[in-house]
């Protein structure tokens, strides 16, 4: 039997495509050029399976691959993917679920102890040359221990930031999701309550949740109002989860005291976007899961998924939707 | 019987201020402007007690408040305490230990992470608007989780990091201290190790001890040149428990990683000081029991130390060295 045909859309650590070409007949993206649709329908035209992050997987490219059975993402999320369209070639679709949740949980701790104690903005204000004798007070900041975090969308990366934040910090946790996490409560004494009231009582909110059409713009300017004016809000899930205009309105207005963001509506970020502007903002360029280890992790497992699909042996990170 | 005369040296919230004037004569410093060594010698002259924060209490000081009876620092670090000099002149030394452990111990691992996953250099990337493509792998941090933390001094803020760590974050914990802390490893699972070997093992090394001859300089070019090239240095205790010319010269030379430091040898810095132009090091001012809640617990300690000392009769919070003095 002759080897699948796969083509490798963003740079992958050598060892995954050691594996890969063990495996396929590789087709490389040439990195040094900035990546063309036109030339990417040309590749995709007779390949059986692809290994990319966040490509339009839609009607339009699914439509010139003829061959095509298969598209591995290295990332968890998959809103990149058109499900009724792949359903309708015949698509699969694999992600990444797992290898990254303790990662992107230290992002999150990150976020949640760098805005409420007001790191990014001492750092900066000191490497200026500002800082002088007697201003102890000048970064009062806001207690994290015994403080409490409120969860939207308890699922394993919620579990991870819970156990940091109550087993380590002492926080107490609220959450809200679809349904009831029993280990949550359990483990980290997560109490269940409605979305209203976790934006109501929390000093620190965070959402976590995948982006579909019900969690499109989840957090609004009503959920911003609803929250304590002293209380920081925290996303490193995706960008849209927020209306960021709304966001931003809410920070201009002092009705929330921060906000630690790893995600946007538009990435990378338009230059203009007020949000670069605010000292009470810290902003990452969606690190969540960057860290070396991890995105090894990732690549090898989207990079075995493929493998096993591609050789009809199925595989135990194909998206739900698609089982 | 009249009040004893008081001085008020740092701001407090008006309720502390309040409970001040309540039990003694109280003089305060002009709030409205920073104020010096020189501003608190000036106003010490007829007080029988003070309220301080960081201000030198050496001989000459002392010399000029003959009547002083206890200087009562609001932070938990009295390295600002000439003790000798206050012995000989019987005047007493309260500060204020516990309150801000919690406080400080989230700071730590606010620089932990911050330096682990570059959290301070990336935001000023972004801001500064270099974000500009997609693919990140230039901008890779090093995991927290999993990974090795050694904690050198392993006091009451050293068991609260190592709890975060451990329990939070299922990291190894191993550390060197004085004496061994069984409670602490039977609860959280740590280890105790000789310095080098910590120094060796660690991707993470915490100082947390207290500024003594013994701990002076503690982390040196020897140190330095046995940690791991990737490792990280975390120093919220005392800026000279750290050798800072030879951590400059192991960061400018790639001996390690970087740093994530609240404190140096000479606060405010030196404007010329090379670690502010590195951005694989934090440089917080001091901060590291900054809340509003903490400083407001720590004022209120001070207050009630001196008012005890002077109105009470009783000696409350002295620092070790003069137990048994008073």
């Amino acid at each position: 039997m002759s080897k699948p045909k796969i083509f490798i859309a963003n740079p992958i650590p050598g060892f995954v495509e050691d594996y890969l070409r063990e495996n396929c007949e590789v087709v490389i993206w040439d990195f040094s050029k900035p990546k063309k649709f036109d030339g990417i329908l040309e590749i995709i035209k007779d390949v059986d399976g692809i290994i990319q992050v966040g490509m339009k997987i839609d009607e339009n490219l699914l439509s010139h691959a003829k061959k095509l059975k298969a598209v591995s993402n290295i990332s968890v999320g998959y809103n990149n993917f058109d499900v009724e369209a792949m359903k309708k070639y015949n698509i699969i679709g694999t992600h990444t679920p797992g290898v990254l949740d303790e990662t992107v949980a230290d992002t999150i701790m990150g976020l949640i102890i760098n805005t409420g104690r007001r790191l990014c903005e001492a750092d900066r204000d000191t490497k200026n040359g500002n800082w002088q004798k007697g201003d102890v007070s000048k970064f009062l900041g806001k207690d994290i221990h015994q403080s409490t975090l409120g969860i939207i969308g308890m699922g394993r990366i919620g579990e991870c930031v819970a156990k940091r934040a109550n087993l380590g910090f002492d926080m107490d946790i609220l959450y809200y999701n679809r349904k009831r996490n029993k280990l949550a409560e359990e483990k980290y004494n997560a109490k269940y309550l409605s979305m209203d009231e976790v934006l109501q009582k929390s000093d620190f909110v965070m959402v976590m949740t995948p982006l579909s059409d019900e969690t499109y713009h989840l957090m609004g300017e009503r959920e911003f109002n609803l929250m304590k004016k002293d209380a920081f809000f925290i996303n490193a899930s995706r960008g849209p989860v927020v209306d960021e205009l709304a966001l931003i309105k809410a920070l201009e207005e002092g009705r929330i005291a921060g906000a630690g963001l790893d995600v946007f509506e538009k990435e990378p970020i338009d230059k203009n976007n007020p949000l670069l502007r605010m000292d009470n903002v810290v902003t990452l360029p969606h690190i969540g899961s960057a860290t070396e280890k991890t995105r090894d992790d990732m690549a090898m497992l989207a990079a075995k998924a493929l493998v096993e699909v591609l050789e009809g042996r199925g595989s135990d990170v194909i998206i739900p939707e698609l089982r | 019987m009249s009040k004893p005369k008081a001085l008020l040296a740092y701001p407090v919230v008006k309720e502390i201020q309040d409970y001040l004037e309540e039990f003694t004569n109280l003089s305060t410093l002009d709030f409205s402007k920073p104020n010096t060594y020189e501003d608190v010698v000036a106003a010490i002259k007829d007080v029988e007690g003070a309220v301080v924060l960081g201000t030198r209490i050496d001989e000459n000081l002392l010399s000029h408040g003959s009547k002083l009876k206890v200087i009562s620092n609001i932070t938990v670090g009295y390295n600002n305490f000439h003790i000798e000099a206050m012995k000989n002149r019987g005047v007493a030394g309260t500060h204020s230990p516990g309150i801000l452990d919690n406080t400080v111990a989230d700071f730590v691992m606010g620089l932990l992470i911050a330096t682990g996953r570059r959290i301070t250099e990336l935001n000023s990337f972004v801001k500064e608007g270099k974000w500009t493509r997609i693919d990140n792998s230039h901008l890779f941090g090093k995991d927290i989780s999993g990974s090795t933390v050694g904690i050198i001094g392993m006091g009451r803020i050293g068991e609260m990091v190592a709890k975060r760590c451990s329990l939070g974050f299922d990291m190894d914990v191993v550390y060197y201290n004085r004496s061994r802390k069984m409670e602490a490893e039977e609860k959280l699972g740590v280890r105790y190790v000789e310095k080098d070997e910590l120094l060796k093992i660690s991707d993470y090394v915490v100082l947390l001890t207290p500024l003594t001859d013994e701990t002076y300089h503690i982390l040196s070019h020897n140190e330095f040149s046995m940690m791991k090239k990737d490792a990280i240095v975390i120093n919220a205790s005392r800026g000279p428990v750290i050798d800072e010319l030879a951590l400059i010269e192991a960061l400018k030379e790639g001996r390690i990683a970087g740093a994530g430091l609240d404190v140096y040898e000479k606060e405010p810095m030196d404007l010329d000081n090379p670690l502010l132009k590195m951005d694989n090091v934090i440089t917080s001012p001091h901060i590291s029991a900054g809340t509003q809640k903490t400083m407001n617990a720590l004022a209120w300690n001070a207050a009630k130390s001196m008012v005890s000392f002077l109105v009470h009769k009783k000696a409350i919070n002295i620092i070790p060295e003069m137990k048994g003095d008073f």
